[in-house]
Formats: structure tokens, C-alpha cells, sequence
């Protein structure tokens, strides 16, 4: 998501650094502390969920943006990045559950879970807005 | 829809990039607006339209 220099851009800047550092920082941590320590129920759980904040703390950086930001033209091209992320990430999701259902995939997500997909989604997304604004620019 | 924000700007010898000033939206915004890639919302139109003292019918156009 790239509009230069609006302050909604600014402050997504700002809280996506903070929440990417919290969120490599703790899957670091936990992922020490799993193989070293294991803690025991219930602290478990409370701990295996600690590294997923920061995930929804940048979904929600994402949402605050489409508020936020007061260029209408550059809101629908965020808002259409999110729904091309959105789709791109049911799409996968669906494919490989319906894989793993018949057994054609082993089963487990190996560390690729919904989060990725959709950030993969945005940066798709981001691309196709990139060529549409290239494409507008070469126009008369 | 079609809109003659071009003509208007030029009319006046304006960039772009005075209109967006003018407007408070970004360039890219009257861009996409001129080249008939983005529709502005009904608040936008009408500060368009007071910002070329024109009804909006007379700018913007039916296809």
C-alpha cells in the first residue's frame, strides 16, 4: 500500500514497524521457549497465542488505513487491495483444504497459514494497482 | 462518465498537480478523474464544480 507522503500513510508506516518488530520478536521467543522449556497448560496456550497478536494488530493497521485515509481515489485502491487479498487468500485456502481432504497434500499448514496468504494477497494487489497507475499515466 | 476537468484546467493554465492542490486530493486522484478512470463522489464533484463556478451537469457528462 503505497500513497507517498498522506498522514494515513505515515501513521501505517508506523504502526506496521511496530507490529512487525512485536511480531518477530515473539515468534522468536516462543519458538525458543517451545523447544527449550515447554511451558505447561494453561500457560501454554496463553503463550502459543502470544506471536498471532501482532498478526492482528497489522490486519487491523490495514483496516484503520481504509478509514483513515482521506484521498477517496486512494482509499478505493487500498479498499481493492484488500478484497484482491481477501479473494487470493480464500482462493488457496479452499484449494488446499479441498487437497488435503482427499489426501492429495499431507495434512498441517508447515508454517504458511491464512495470515501469509493475505499479506501475499496485498502485495498482489498492490502490484495490479501499480500497473493501473502506470497504465493511466502512459494514457493522454 | 466523461468530464472536460482537462479543458477546464487548462483554460486556466493549471497543472495537475495545482488542481490537486486546489481540490486537497492527490494528483493521481485528478488524473484518474480527467482520464475517466474514477468517478469522484458526490462531495468531490460539488467541490469541483464550485471550485470552476459550473453546475456539475456542465462538467461532468453522461456516457
Amino acid at each position: 500500500m503505497a500513497q507517498p507522503h498522506s498522514p494515513a500513510i505515515r501513521r501505517y508506516t508506523r504502526r506496521l514497524t511496530a507490529f512487525m518488530a512485536a511480531y518477530v520478536a515473539l515468534i522468536l521467543a516462543m519458538g525458543w521457549l517451545f523447544r527449550h522449556a515447554p511451558p505447561p497448560a494453561p500457560w501454554n496456550a496463553a503463550l502459543a497465542i502470544l506471536p498471532a497478536l501482532p498478526i492482528l494488530g497489522v490486519i487491523w493497521t490495514v483496516m484503520r488505513l481504509l478509514v483513515e485515509e482521506t484521498d477517496e481515489f486512494w482509499r478505493m485502491l487500498f479498499i481493492r487491495q484488500t478484497l484482491i487479498a481477501t479473494g487470493f487468500c480464500l482462493t488457496v485456502m479452499t484449494i488446499w483444504e479441498f487437497l488435503q481432504n482427499y489426501d492429495v497434500v499431507p495434512q498441517g499448514q508447515h508454517g504458511f497459514g491464512t495470515a501469509f496468504f493475505w499479506f501475499m494477497g496485498l502485495g498482489l494487489g498492490a502490484i495490479w494497482n501499480g500497473i493501473d497507475l502506470r497504465r493511466q499515466r502512459s494514457e493522454p | 462518465m466523461n468530464n472536460c476537468l482537462r479543458i477546464l484546467r487548462a483554460e486556466r493554465g493549471w497543472s495537475q498537480q495545482d488542481l490537486a492542490e486546489r481540490l486537497e486530493v492527490s494528483r493521481q486522484s485528478v488524473n484518474a478523474i480527467e482520464t475517466g478512470k474514477y468517478d469522484p463522489s458526490l462531495p468531490l464533484a460539488f467541490r469541483i464544480a464550485d471550485l470552476f463556478a459550473q453546475p456539475i451537469e456542465a462538467i461532468f457528462l453522461r456516457d
